[in-house]
């Protein structure tokens, strides 16, 4: 626990004294009368559920114009603590008291409905984040003009794709009014240039000297936006410091249990119509190293090879193909055998290999093998120097064992 | 606490503009069912009970009597039964912000009200073609009204709460309401149980709605066809029992919600 320095009160925009919450985990669910009636009268009734403490005695203060980063693993208790400031959950003990006001919502598009139009989801959501019809109204076209939805707004919420509804619920969120935002990292969901849209505006809060309270196990989030930062770890606060300071504790906290453990499944061998694979995953000297043997069986038009690992929500952490990288390019017709080096910078996660042979143009797909590898990283070695977005190094070997290419 | 401030009116609109839109769709009479339901219900009850069995015979205006009656208590079925669903069906809601849970109950009741005053239009047209003479005491009828409302409403707080922790009330409350609808003289007239036994007559109207039910038709149809609880019972004591009842729903059931609407999210 750290002591903070005293704060005079009218510069604190929300103050957590010893919040702690518990909560009841039944070991059978327990919501008919019956089991209510019949352990009445059985004595095991404390014993019919466990208790989980997901907070103790948890006490900060953000100060007005903070950007303040809460951090912490999954089942930390960031979620827990983030719906109590909400108001959500009611703390067990303890108090938080927010100065002014505080958009209680934690997760985009709270109460759309598939059944309505964009259109009546805007008010609707609206709503609920503390506007009037008027006000919606009024700002109605800026909120379909960012979301980039001008005319889809008249469909059924039901009709969009996943990537349209969180535009559309970003839109209005970042409209809500308070004093004190509460963001939570999830929201920078959807694509790229959507995502950059996200950041651009935590960016713009910030520079407006906001009170935000961002949520995240982000590391870069947090250094990037974050003036002072909470780590959390078991339900306690482990320090609050500089983003910097917590950024360092929360990689040794990662670093503290165990090394890399890759498991995967090796010697895949596998074949389409027109080509054998045969592919190998194996972790040595903190690299993932990919063997792939191609064993055309017919001749294939201007062939190219490309590989993708995904997480296990789909997305694409490392891509590589045979004809973009200059000067890596390698011509498939007299390199049967490639080995791809990726360095382990990959987060704990399940991952998914999947392997594409293509026409160079993109016209033709002579062979997809998805998962053909998947592989689980359980922890993050020591001294990351990268982050999984940035594109690694790889190295090229083929055949002959010749080098860097 | 600020209860109907700017934005829980703003949220209580949306809420009931939704169920509004979203409860009939894809049909094509849309919201003519809301209509049709409960004459067709009324067309079954008057074959049966009326024109074969002879309920009511003798009494003026029956078929204006049993209608309404129908209507009334559809409504209170709908507001008590919806209302009791209301906190337990948007856990989505509730789980991701925070907002008054009770605009939740209020919303499903009210879009309850609004079909009830859409039925009393068809009601009205019926007594008119049944020559039913309004009285000034029809002018008391938006206050039983209102009384009727308040009572389904504070019983939907009570349920909803309760529901929360406990599923089997939704399946009790159906079997309840199925045994009142036949303990509630709806489809028989009050006269011929007191014609039988007094002392039965007198018990079923010690439940408020068969009250609010005998109240409401005699504002409306007229006192000479309907015996209400003023009439039946002789002494003050008895009769202000089931107003007793109401009243010490309304405040337990307000007690009793608000106790327990900190620990929904988490429940549910």
């Amino acid at each position: 626990m750290s002591i903070e320095e005293n704060i005079p009160n009218e510069e604190v925009a929300v103050r957590v004294n010893g919040v702690s919450k518990s909560f009841k985990l039944p070991h059978e669910q327990h919501d008919g009368l019956k089991q209510s009636v019949t352990s009445v009268f059985s004595r095991k009734r404390s014993h019919g559920y466990e208790i989980q403490h997901a907070l103790r005695g948890v006490s900060f203060e953000v100060r007005k114009g903070d950007f303040f980063g809460i951090v912490g693993r999954n089942g930390s208790g960031k979620s827990t603590l983030l719906k109590i400031l909400s108001g959500i959950y009611t703390p067990d003990s303890g108090s938080v008291k927010v100065n002014g006001s505080l958009v209680p919502f934690i997760e985009l598009g709270v109460g759309f409905n598939p059944e309505l139009t964009g259109r009546e989801n805007v008010y609707l959501n609206g709503a609920l984040l503390g506007f009037t019809r008027k006000q919606i109204s009024a700002m109605y076209d800026e909120i379909v003009s960012f979301a980039e939805l001008g005319k889809f707004m008249d469909q059924k919420l039901k009709n969009y794709s996943s990537g349209m509804q969180v535009r559309l619920a970003f839109s209005i969120a970042i409209r809500a009014k308070s004093d004190v935002l509460v963001l939570d990292e999830v929201l920078a969901v959807g694509d790229e240039a959507f995502q950059r849209k996200c950041y651009q505006h935590f960016a713009e809060l910030k520079k407006e000297k906001k009170t935000v309270i961002l949520v995240t196990h982000s590391m870069d989030a947090v250094q990037q936006f974050c003036n002072r930062a909470i780590l959390i770890d078991k339900g306690h606060e482990t320090e609050i410091g500089t983003p910097h300071k917590i950024a360092q504790l929360y990689q040794e906290l990662n670093d503290t249990e165990g090394v890399t453990v890759s498991r995967s499944r090796t010697g895949i061998k596998t074949s389409t119509k027109y080509v054998a694979v045969q592919m190998q995953h194996e972790l040595i000297d903190k690299k993932h190293i990919f063997d792939i043997m191609l064993q055309p069986k017919e001749s294939i038009e201007d062939p190219i090879l490309a590989m993708g690992i995904y997480q296990d929500d789909g997305d694409q952490v490392y891509r590589w193909t045979s004809d973009e990288k200059i000067p890596h390019q390698i011509d498939l017709e007299t390199h049967r055998r490639i080995r791809i080096e990726v360095a382990d910078i990959l987060p704990v996660g399940v991952f998914a290999v999947n392997l594409y042979i293509k026409k160079r143009d993109r016209t033709v797909d002579y062979a997809v093998f998805n998962e053909i590898i998947k592989f689980e990283v359980k922890n993050v070695t020591k001294h990351r120097h990268a982050v999984y977005w940035r594109i690694p190094e790889e190295t090229f070997v083929n055949e002959k064992g010749v080098g860097n290419v | 606490m600020k209860y109907l401030t700017t934005r829980n009116r703003a949220i209580l609109r949306e809420l009931i503009v939704t169920d509004f839109k979203l409860r009939y769709q894809g049909s094509i009479l849309g919201y003519l069912w809301s209509l049709l339901k409960p004459l067709f219900l009324f067309v079954i009850m008057y074959v049966v009970f009326v024109h074969f069995l002879r309920f009511g015979q003798g009494i003026a205006h029956f078929a204006s009597t049993l209608l309404l009656g129908i209507v009334l208590w559809g409504f209170f079925a709908e507001a008590t039964t919806q209302g009791m669903q209301a906190i337990v069906n948007r856990g989505d809601l509730l789980r991701k912000i925070n907002f008054p849970k009770y605009l939740l109950v209020i919303s499903a009741t009210i879009s309850a009200l609004i079909n009830l005053v859409l039925n009393l239009c068809i009601v009205l047209v019926i007594m008119l073609v049944d020559g039913v003479d309004f009285g000034w005491s029809s002018l008391v009828f938006p206050v039983t009204l209102l009384l009727l409302y308040g009572f389904s409403l504070a019983l939907a707080f009570l349920l909803a709460a309760v529901n929360v922790k406990y599923r089997d009330v939704a399946h009790i409350w159906e079997i309840f309401l199925q045994a009142m609808f036949y303990a509630t003289p709806i489809i028989y007239p009050l006269q011929t149980v007191m014609m039988f036994n007094e002392d039965a007559a007198k018990f079923l109207m010690l439940n408020p709605v068969a009250v609010l039910l005998q109240d409401a038709r005699a504002q409306l149809v007229g006192h000479d066809n309907v015996i209400t609880a003023s009439q039946i019972f002789s002494s003050i004591v008895w009769l202000s029992v089931p107003y007793a009842v109401m009243a010490l729903t309304v405040v337990f059931a307000t007690w009793y919600f608000r106790s327990k609407q900190g620990k929904f999210a988490e429940m549910i």
